[in-house]
């Protein structure tokens, strides 16, 4: 078992490498314009695709509705806009979810 | 110019200096993050030599998480590949964006391209660095304090997980929180929304036809659809 769960890690970075260094190695000289403009819009569409990835398995239909996803993520967003810091935005967020989940929503 | 060599010690010094002051905001982040991440892969069965691997091999936060759930339910390599693909493949366009910026690194660039994580990314993308000369060095320190931050945090987090004085139910929201967090400052850091709200719908629709399993690789193709259209749209000229 052990080395099939250091073969998946090995994997893993493998893939991981070979994902960062690809565009290095292809667009060696010019990079066409279409791939220009996908290196600057798909960052952001990227981020959304992961934060609904994050939030996949979140219960809406039945209680609490994801009810602490939600708050906990709101006040990740409140935060940011107020403070801009994304450490307090992350540090806070995770701790009222925390505090949610383990007080208020006890499954 | 030719520096004499005391001169240009102390200009390496500033440069490091520099560097590490640009590093701060993520070294909290890191370690915080990386201790979450040593925390889950212990309880999944996995101590402190996996931690210490997975962060010096992989270097990548939201993978490393997802990987607990693959070594967790002893997942297939073909499953693994594919997964890492599709939480990984937002590298390629950190890669591509940084191509012209990485021209000349020399020996660096391989330790750069491999380090090029979403925060290291994030502090280096928009080029601005102290110094024309230092450049490359600069942006090598950047990336290699990230990296040990990341590194001490997971390991922090091997350690700490069976001593911690408080219960960790829900710690796995750290990375849920990071992603909204870099949503909502891009968000308010640009103009155009069409990309991020392109990227949230896309993958709502495809997490309801296609299940929580299956979604992501409809979901990116599906991006990268609309995006394409929506270029078309705003015209070659504007980009």
């Amino acid at each position: 078992m052990n080395t099939h769960a250091a073969l998946l890690v090995a994997v893993m970075a493998a893939v991981t490498m070979l994902l960062r260094f690809l565009p290095f190695l292809v667009f060696r000289k010019k990079t066409p314009p279409y791939i220009a403009y996908l290196g600057e819009v798909l960052p952001a569409a990227i981020i959304g695709m992961l934060v609904v990835y994050c939030l996949k398995d979140t219960a809406v239909t039945k209680p609490p509705f994801g009810a602490p996803e939600l708050i906990a993520g709101l006040a990740v967003v409140g935060l940011q806009a107020w403070r801009r810091s994304s450490l307090l935005s992350i540090l806070g967020g995770t701790a009222i979810y925390m505090v949610l989940v383990q007080t208020v929503f006890v499954a | 110019m030719v520096f004499p060599p005391e001169e240009r010690c102390a200009m390496k010094s500033e440069i490091v200096r520099k560097a590490f002051l640009k590093s701060l905001p993520v070294m909290a982040g890191y370690v915080i993050l990386g201790i979450g991440f040593g925390i889950l892969l212990r309880d999944a069965g996995y101590g402190l030599p996996w931690a210490f691997a997975m962060a010096v091999a992989i270097y990548a936060g939201s993978m490393q998480y997802v990987g607990v759930g693959l070594l967790a339910g002893g997942a297939g390599i073909l499953t693994t590949i594919l997964t890492t693909v599709m939480v990984n493949a937002r590298h390629l366009f950190y890669s591509i964006s940084m191509i012209d910026k990485y021209k000349n690194a020399g020996r660096f660039k391989p330790y750069m391209i491999f380090a090029l994580t979403d925060e290291t990314y994030s502090l280096l993308c928009d080029g601005d660095t102290p110094d024309r000369e230092n450049a490359d060095l600069y942006r090598f320190l950047v990336s290699l304090f990230n990296q040990l931050y990341w590194i001490t945090g997971c390991v922090l987090g091997s350690l700490l997980g069976t001593v911690l004085p408080f219960p960790t139910t829900g710690i796995e929201f750290s990375m849920t929180a990071l992603f909204i967090a870099s949503f909502t400052e891009q968000w308010i850091r640009t103009k155009d929304h069409l990309p991020a709200i392109t990227g949230l719908l896309s993958t709502l629709l495809c997490l309801l036809v296609f299940g929580p399993e299956r979604f992501l690789i409809p979901a990116m193709l599906l991006i990268t659809l609309v995006l394409t259209l929506l270029r078309s749209r705003r015209g070659r000229k504007a980009v």
